[in-house]
């Protein structure tokens, strides 16, 4: 983060080059913050004035965005991931000796300005942890020793651009592949198939609903009934137009398989994008790349380039006239809730990333109040072979109710962690063979608010008419507490919760504090209580998914291993949250003391 | 206006109908679950909602159930033949929870609060029964803002509902008021580099000055002129004077 550049250099060229357009406000201030190192009330005035928007609300706008700092974070902002496979492979006890390292606390820039260090959401990397962002580039596979490598290299102050190249190596991990990580479809052969198929593009909309294609993000809504929708919805105002957006705002803890598809088959995403436009009649796409993945840009810029150039993407694409399309890469700042897609809408239009109230729908209301088309990014690689061999030919993979294949991210307890595309239909137990894992607990398949599966139920399959699942697939070995896997996934929706709606946003708050009350040793059956009656509330009151899910992992956990909970209760019908020797701690870190006449005689 | 007003409804252009608690609710094209409910003199408890604003679907307050599944009532547009719940044990039980939230995500003081009486969060939590905060006190530290010359704001207790936000932005044409932080830690902020309120062209006279449902934007020199006990929602429950009101306006 270099800091030495001056916002009156910086800023107007930045927002002549948005056109002082209020709705790449997102953009504006992860490219200001880039240039300048953090966004000061001064650079947020100037943006404001710049885009004619009050500046409490561009302030509101940062203020939402964990990446967004309001405060200088230090020339070198260091964040660990702290997903429970981070967490599993040591990330605490590294991110301690980091700090005992630089002389500084978590969470707290250090005295001289230089340097923070603090933990983030999951970042993508589970099967290559524990993972950092320096600067928002991602290190992975922590030691000890790369600590303390890191740390001289801050400590010598070196520009980030000039660390070690391998560093910064990231690995695909491809274990298993099968139709979409196989592909070899050359650039343009999709969209030429889809142009050939008469009499237009309804033609090529029938062969994705024929091919019973569904959404790979989680919700498995069908593709084909949602392009024919947008299709038929006709835009309004002044602008009317459809819109594509394919997101990749992979957040879900434990997921990172498009993180391999952008890296390895940007092609078959991008020309599924451009088939999508072909098919529903849009001339513009976005992508939602989450802001962790902010190292895949050049990359993922420099493919777009190239279609540009073959005339797979601009004005007549393969020579049809009007048939016009382009793509738009917007980075997200670490915000999980963006994965909604009406929230990942109001991100794209430069606002808080809130989910809106639906009806209506995207697909007649999403960006700009046009009919908009939001897919996952694996669904749209699909779609793109489905363009080029059928909708009967993607059929007859996986089941009967799941059609083709499903890429999963597997990380944890196993001999090989990584990427695994399988046909629908795989058992959980085939799975873990195939990754090496032995003596397995339990699996928690599509993440935190997915479903924490025990051994007994390793026959049970992938797909939507068993174990629906946007991708992540984290083993926990007999040795694991899966208490602490509850309570880090707890901490994780507290921290994501994007506060519109009261269940949700004290709700999920509650809950942290009742998981780190029975962690501490003072819980009861009265805090377990708590937990159901607060789920009860989360699921039929919250505003958006995120809520509603927000407790399913103590819910799951407590049905299928409650004894991970009951050994840490006491007896009693009732334990207070509030210890008194506990209040002393603040003292006791400001006189440096620790003996025992600093504490309170406990009652233990 | 008070917050807590329901525009009067004209009739029904057509005798749409849906049952709330088993009664027939009359409603117009447009309208939704809650306004209809209004009009029709049933109470359905709430705070985000205001007659003059577009449905917000926030505080979560007006959960009702429709046709069995759960859904904000300020958000679900009126349909006929809907079945809508709202006075059930199960349902009256969350709300009471909702408000036991609110009330330890702020800090809230109602003995030496001056809006106590006057304020819709006090008056729904006395009506609803709750007898408690419940859970433990989440304490946030949200300093004061006295920096304006006629106003005051006490950001303890802040419920999020975004009227002041609303207010300001599509009433006022000012944007004095806007949100920031997420989740737990979202807070309300004012337009000013310095960040307080005496640096905005915020006025007294704002709409954004008179639709808090609870005490955070206070007039100056205005202390406890009425009684407490003598007060708004004092002697008589938030639900039957919303309702009350409502009917005296539609009779007039």
């Amino acid at each position: 983060m270099p800091v030495n550049a001056n916002s009156d250099q910086v800023l107007p060229a930045l927002l002549a080059r948005h056109r002082h357009n209020p709705t790449r406000l997102v953009q504006i201030l992860r490219e200001a913050q880039e240039a300048l190192g953090w966004l000061s009330p001064q650079t947020l005035g100037i943006i404001a004035a710049g885009i004619d928007l009050p500046l409490a609300r561009v302030t509101g706008v940062a203020g939402f965005y964990s990446f967004f700092h309001t405060e200088p974070r230090g020339r070198y902002r260091v964040l660990w991931s702290d997903n429970i496979t981070d967490r599993m492979l040591g990330n605490q006890d590294l991110m301690q000796e980091m700090c005992k390292s630089l002389w500084l606390e978590a969470g707290h820039l250090s005295e001289d300005g230089l340097v923070s260090v603090d933990t983030t959401s999951c970042t993508g990397m589970c099967d290559q942890g524990p993972a950092i962002l320096v600067n928002y580039r991602a290190i992975t596979r922590m030691t000890s020793q790369r600590v303390a490598e890191v740390c001289e290299l801050i400590r010598t102050e070196t520009p980030v651009e000039q660390w070690p190249a391998d560093f910064f190596n990231i690995d695909n991990n491809i274990q298993r592949a099968d139709i979409l990580l196989r592909s070899s479809l050359p650039p343009g052969d999709a969209l030429r198939a889809a142009i050939a198929r008469k009499p237009g593009a309804q033609s090529t909309l029938d062969e994705i609903k024929r091919s019973n294609l569904r959404g790979r993000g989680g919700a498995g809504f069908t593709t084909g009934l949602k392009w024919e929708a947008c299709r038929n919805a006709t835009g309004s105002g002044a602008t009317p137009a459809r819109y594509i957006v394919c997101n990749a705002d992979e957040g879900e803890p434990g997921t990172f398989k498009d993180r391999v598809l952008l890296t390895e088959q940007a092609d078959l995403v991008f020309e599924g994008m451009t088939v999508a436009g072909y098919v529903v009649g849009a001339h513009k796409g976005l992508i939602y790349l989450r802001g962790e993945y902010r190292y895949l840009l050049d990359h993922l810029e420099s493919v777009l380039a190239r279609r540009r150039a073959e005339g797979l993407l601009g004005h007549n694409i393969l020579q049809q006239p009007g048939f016009d399309f382009d793509i738009e890469i917007h980075l997200g700042a670490g915000a999980y809730i963006c994965g909604e897609e009406s929230a990942l809408i109001e991100s794209l239009e430069g606002k808080r990333g809130v989910p809106r109230n639906r009806p209506p729908f995207p697909v007649t209301n999403g960006y700009l109040d046009q009919p908009t088309t939001v897919n996952n990014v694996e669904t749209l690689a699909a779609a793109a072979l489905i363009a080029k061999h059928g909708g009967d030919w993607f059929r007859q993979i996986g089941t009967e109710k799941s059609a083709g294949t499903k890429i999963l991210s597997i990380s944890g307890d196993c001999a090989r962690p990584g990427i695994y595309e399988y046909p629908f239909g795989v058992s959980i137990a085939q799975v873990l063979e195939d990754c090496g894992a032995t003596n397995v607990q339990a699996v928690q398949v599509s993440g935190p608010s997915g479903v924490c599966v025990a051994a007994d139920d390793f026959k049970r399959r992938i797909g939507f008419e068993d174990l629906a699942t946007a991708g992540a697939f984290m083993i926990f070995g007999d040795k694991r507490d899966m208490f602490e896997v509850a309570r880090n996934f707890a901490h994780f929706f507290a921290h994501e919760s994007c506060g519109f709606c009261t269940p949700c946003r004290v709700g999920t708050t509650l809950l942290k504090n009742c998981m780190d009350k029975i962690h501490a040793g003072h819980g009861s059956e009265y805090d377990i209580n708590e937990i159901f009656k607060i789920n009860h509330l989360l699921q039929a009151a919250s505003h958006c998914g995120l809520g509603h899910s927000a407790c399913n992992p103590m819910f799951d956990t407590l049905q299928k291993f409650r004894p991970a909970y009951e050994r840490r209760l006491k007896s009693l019908a009732f334990e207070p949250a509030f210890s008194l020797d506990d209040a002393l701690a603040q003292a006791r870190q400001m006189t440096g003391r620790d003996d025992a006449g600093a504490h309170l005689a406990t009652s233990e | 206006m008070n917050p807590d007003m329901t525009e009067p409804v004209s009739s029904p252009l057509v005798s749409s109908t849906f049952t709330l608690d088993g009664d027939e609710i009359p409603y117009a094209p447009g309208q939704t679950v809650i306004q209809a409910a209004l009009a029709a003199g049933k109470y359905i408890p709430h705070l985000c909602y205001h007659p003059e604003f577009k449905p917000h679907g926030s505080c979560k307050l007006c959960t009702v159930k429709v046709n069995g599944r759960p859904a904000s009532s300020c958000t679900t547009a009126a349909q006929d033949g809907l079945n809508v719940e709202s006075e059930t044990p199960d349902i009256k039980d969350k709300r009471r929870t909702l408000v036991q939230m609110l009330l330890v995500e702020g800090n809230h003081f109602c003995p030496s609060c001056e809006k106590s009486g006057n304020c819709m969060l006090q008056g729904l939590a006395y009506d609803l029964g709750v007898m408690s905060p419940h859970f433990p006190q989440i304490f946030p530290t949200r300093p004061v803002d006295a920096s304006h010359p006629d106003t005051l704001l006490d950001f303890n207790r802040c419920i999020l509902c975004e009227l002041c936000v609303r207010a300001s932005s599509e009433v006022d044409h000012k944007g004095v008021f806007a949100l920031s932080g997420r989740g737990i830690t979202k807070h309300l902020i004012v337009n000013s580099e310095s960040g307080r309120l005496g640096d905005t062209d915020f006025a007294a006279t704002d709409k954004a000055a008179e639709v808090c449902p609870v005490g955070v934007i206070l007039k100056k020199r205005v202390g406890f002129a009425v009684p407490i006990g003598e007060r708004k929602y004092d002697p008589v429950p938030i639900s039957v004077q919303t309702v009350s009101h409502t009917h005296k306006k539609e009779t007039v």
